[in-house]
Parts: structure tokens; sequence; C-alpha cells
């Protein structure tokens, strides 16, 4: 599922765009290093490959909708982490380009969902692990099964957290979790099928392909624990630091800050100890259900509007009427100006 | 051939060849005055709508100034929507405290949301297509080089677009002979499409072994260059200025509320 620009705040578009940014730089650094020349026109025909399969449709079992492959999990075994996340982005980048799938501002978030999850962390972490060097089909299968599973519950669950950081959207937390993992479960399950049958088609038809993926390439074998466990933290970081930004510009969602401003906490707190450390947990996670409730913080934002914010249980008719008036004519003169143009440019 | 098939993709790249003057500003200055105008959209708060008006007059100049039909680029963006509509439906279904009273009608504060997000969500989805629609493709790989995204990563993306059109026609045989063979459903599930894109892959594969071959002949050297040479002038220059004046001036002032006081009094 495609991150839209609509639902997203600069912040947390910034935020995901800064981290996928670092991790093509670093994969392009990691690529140079390593690389043989050769790689340069299979990385860029595969990545047409994508598109061409996701041209063929496939009917899906019991359900009768079709659907298309997604490809992240065979690019990584195929191509290793590196390589397979700058194809991942390359593709999604014509994507946003060319079908407007999601946007250019929600671009970072789509890579890093379907980029960064399935290269990095279920390809190294589960399928690598579980497939082995002499794999047989059945544990192929099991493999890319349950990695492709994994990577596109993670890139699911990131969605609905870019979501709710941006506060656009009045789900609750809970609600669109519900909404999005058994949907990506379905999609998961058909994913890693399909991934499974393809390289062990390839294996089959073709080993060397496979093989020598897996022996020319240092790459593949160049993930270690240690930088899949630096990323991870990277991303925590980076969304931390997407959180405290929230917390800061609108203190309304967060108890912490209604405490704050009202200066009278629930109870008589202590200012060491597990019950401080606790509450600051609590505080921290808390504001994820409550995030529906922005009473005033909308007035934070809109400050920089330079007019008085409107404040909400304010429900004037004067107002109103003024705002549609205005809004009909500020459509009204762009449509002018639109058939105007157009009218002079026939002319000529 | 590619003009009706897969998301019209052959004809959007063919729009982006016509020469009109959004065409010929530098990819550059589309690209960043872009990404302005989609941050300056998005950064209004929640239930702002009379706000974001104004922003429309950006879209409606790249359609008109750049030949661009409307009713194509209407049908790619509702081609998209169902997931913002879907996750933005919520919005009136959960938050029913009335935001504005119009002539006895009361507007609650989830619809006012929900057009927000639907505003947005055309505002950014326009500007995205209609600069692919107005600079080709290699030109804004030319324009992120410029703007420090790692080389590696642009050679991948002229690449994959040299090779997205080929990979496609062969794609799209292997879909007609499948067709011709299968009745109905039969045949179009899973079982036969891994050995079909099992042998596409063995078959890009291999292409891509003859590409290399090819590149090699030439006297590829594992640099890429481009042979278009672009340079800024006096009309980029003054676009990017009046483009970021005016995406600041919608962004701090509402015109539509502004306007709606004085002809109302």
């Amino acid at each position: 599922m495609h991150m839209a620009d609509a639902l997203l705040s600069p912040a947390a578009g910034a935020t995901f765009w800064a981290g996928t940014l670092a991790a093509i730089a670093y994969c392009s650094k990691k690529l140079k290093e390593t690389m043989d020349e050769k790689m340069v026109p299979l990385m860029g025909v595969l990545g047409a490959f994508i598109f061409a399969a996701q041209m063929i449709n496939f009917t899906i079992p019991a359900t009768g909708s079709s659907g298309h492959l997604g490809g992240g999990m065979i690019l990584s075994i195929v191509l290793g982490p590196y390589a397979a996340f700058v194809v991942m982005a390359s593709v999604l980048t014509v994507q946003a380009l060319f079908f407007a799938d999601g946007g250019l501002l929600a671009l970072g978030c789509n890579i890093w969902n379907l980029g960064i999850y399935p290269c990095f962390i279920a390809y190294p972490l589960i399928y690598k692990p579980l497939a082995g060097s002499g794999a047989t089909s059945g544990r192929i299968t099991a493999a890319a099964m349950i990695s492709g599973v994994v990577g596109l519950q993670l890139g699911a669950f990131s969605v609905v957290l870019q979501t709710l950081l941006s506060g656009r959207s009045e789900l609750p937390f809970n609600t669109f979790v519900l909404l999005m993992q058994p949907i990506h479960l379905g999609i998961g399950i058909v994913e890693g099928f399909v991934t499974a049958g393809v390289i062990n088609f390839i294996k089959s038809a073709r080993p060397e392909i496979i093989e020598s993926a897996f022996s020319t390439r240092p790459i593949a074998a160049g993930v270690s624990l240690r930088n899949v466990l630096v990323g991870l933290s990277v991303a925590a970081l980076l969304t931390g630091g997407t959180l405290s930004w929230f917390a800061s510009a609108n203190p309304d969602g967060l108890e912490w800050s209604i405490e704050k401003t009202f200066g009278k906490p629930e109870l008589p707190e202590q200012p060491q100890g597990i019950t401080h450390s606790l509450k600051r947990v609590q505080e921290a996670t808390s504001f994820l259900p409550d995030y529906s409730f922005r009473k005033t913080g909308e007035k934070t934002e809109s400050a920089g509007a330079g007019e008085k914010a409107e404040v909400w249980p304010n429900v004037e008719s004067g107002k109103s009427l003024s705002g549609m008036v205005g809004s009909g004519i500020v459509i009204g003169m762009i449509l002018l100006i639109g058939f105007s143009i157009k009218a002079v440019k026939k002319k000529t | 051939m590619f003009d009706t098939e897969f998301f019209n993709l052959g004809y959007l790249d063919r729009l982006s060849y016509q020469n009109t003057f959004i065409h010929r500003i530098d990819p550059r200055i589309k690209l960043i005055s872009s990404l302005m105008f989609i941050v300056a959209v998005v950064s209004f708060p929640k239930y702002a709508v009379t706000g974001l008006l104004p922003f429309f007059i950006f879209p409606v100049l790249f359609l008109t100034l750049g030949d661009i039909p409307f009713r194509f680029i209407l049908k790619k963006i509702l081609f998209v929507s169902p997931f913002a509509v879907f996750i933005g439906i919520f919005n009136p279904l959960l938050d029913s405290q009335p935001a504005l009273n119009f002539l006895g009608f009361t507007v609650s504060r989830g619809w006012m949301s929900f057009v927000s997000i639907m505003l947005k969500f055309s505002l950014t989805i326009s500007a995205a297509l209609l600069l692919i629609a107005t600079t080709s493709f290699p030109g804004i790989c030319f324009a992120m080089q410029k703007l420090r995204i790692p080389k590696a990563f642009v050679a991948q993306l002229l690449f994959l677009y040299r090779y997205l059109f080929v990979l496609m026609e062969e794609a799209m045989k292997i879909v007609r002979a499948r067709d011709m063979r299968s009745f109905n459903k039969r045949g179009k599930g899973i079982k036969h499409f891994v050995p079909l894109i099992g042998v596409l892959f063995i078959r890009t594969v291999d292409r891509a072994e003859r590409v290399y071959n090819a590149m090699l002949a030439r006297g590829f050297n594992g640099k890429i260059y481009s042979t278009k040479a672009y340079a800024l002038t006096m009309s980029d220059i003054l676009f990017i200025f009046a483009s970021v004046g005016l995406i600041l001036l919608f962004r701090v002032v509402n015109l539509t509320t502004l306007i709606g006081r004085w002809t109302t009094g």
C-alpha cells in the first residue's frame, strides 16, 4: 500500500525522506566499493523487469481478485540487499512520477516502507539464516514465505505510524492497525508464495544465476548483524525525532504537556525511580491512541498563517459566509484564467 | 502501443517531449518549485480548506500553458485516489463536532478535514503528474544529479527508464500469449504465473549480459554521461521567483477569506 502526500505532515515526510536519502547514499557508496561494473546494466534491466512483471496479473486463489508482484524479496535474493534497495528505490521513484502512486513527498516514506524492510530486515535477518547457502526448495519456500510476510507487515505498520505521526487522519491507532495488518498478511502470503516459486524456478532452470549471485558478490555476505542494528537504531532515532517534533508542535495531544500547561500533575511525582520512568514510557506511548484529540493544536500551526487563528467551538455564520463567497470567487478566477489561456492559445 | 497500456505510461512520456513555455523551463527549476509547492500544500493544518484553494492556479497554469489534456490527468488522479479516500472517509465518521454553519446547514469538523485531505491529495498528485508531463524523465534525472542525489542512483533510474519500454513490450507479448491459450480465469492462477515470471526473469538477465557486452564494445568505463546541456535562462529565473513568491503568498495569507471579507463587507 502506498502512502499518500495528502495524509502526511511536512515533518513526517521530511524525516522519512532524510532516512531514505541516507540509505540511498549509503548503498550507492557500498555499491561503488564492491561492485563490478557488470552490475550497472543488470540492476537497471532488473528494475524494468519489476515493471514488466507487474503488468502480468494473476488471479488470487479463493478471492477471485487479481494481484501482481511486489518484487522486493526477489531482488534482495538475487542481487543482495544494497543493489536491491537501490533498484527498489528507482522503481518506486518511477511509480511516483508516472503513476502518481503516493506523490513526491510520500516517496521517502514509500521507499522506506517497501525498500528498507525487505532488503535490510526481512532478507538478512530472516531469509538468509532460514534458507542457508545450499538451500533445498522446501527451505527456500519457507524462508521466502516468512520473510515476505514479515517485510510487508513491517511496511504496513510503518504506513500506520506515518499516518498517525502526521495527524491528518482521525483513525485511531488500534482500528488502523486492525485494518492494515490483516490485509497485508494476505498480500504477504501471496507475495511470499510467488517469490518462492520464482526463485525455485530460476534455481532449477538456471542455477548459475543464483549461485553466482551468492558467490561473486561479497555484498550478500557483507550484511552483518552490526550494520542492521546500526540501521535500526538510526530508524528509531529518526522516529523519535519526529515524535518529539510533534510533541513540541502540538502540545495538546500529549498528557504531559497538559500537565505542563496547567501546572497540575495528577500525582505528586517522585523525581526519580521506577514510577517516574514508567510514567515517562506511558507518556511517550499514550499519545498514539489519543492522537485524535486535537483541539487547540491547530491554532499553533495556523498561527503562522499571519492572521488570528480560528477557534473551533466558535461557529459563526458570518465567517462561514465570507469563507464560502471567497471560495467561490477564487475558484471562479482560477477557472477564468485557465479558460482564457486556452482560448488565447487556440487562436494563435 | 504504449499509449493505452499500463497506466498510459507511454502517453505521459510522449507529452513530456512537447515544446511549450512550461516544457522549456529548466528541469531543476521545475523540480525545486514542485517540491516547494507540495511542502507548502501539505503544511496546511488539518482543517484548512479555504487557504488551499488559491494553489489550484498552479495546476491550471501547467495544464493550459503546457498543453496537457485535463481529462487525462483527472483520470489518472481518480485512479490512484482510493487509498486517500479510504483513509480520509473515516474523519467525517469519527469527528462530528460542528465546524461551521452556512444557511442553516451545519458542517462537521470531520467533513472539513476530509475535504482538506482531498484538496491536498488532488494538488500534490497533480503536481507530480504535471512535473513528469512537462519535464522529460531524463530531465528530472539530470536535475536530481545536480541536486546531489548519488550518481549510482541516478544512473540506475536512467537505465531503468531506458529498458522499461523494451521489457514492457516483452511482458505484453507474454500476456497476449497467455490470454490466447487460457479461457476465462483458467490458466491465470499462481501456478502458471510463476513460470511465466521465471522465464521473463531469465530472459531479463540474459538481456543484461548482452547490454553489458554492447556497452563494453562502445567503450563503457563505469561512468555515464549526459549529452544534453542545460543552462539557466532569464525566463527560468523569472519563473522560480514568481512561483516561490506566489507559493509563499498563498501559504502566509489566506486570500480566499480575504476576498470573501471584502465582498461581503
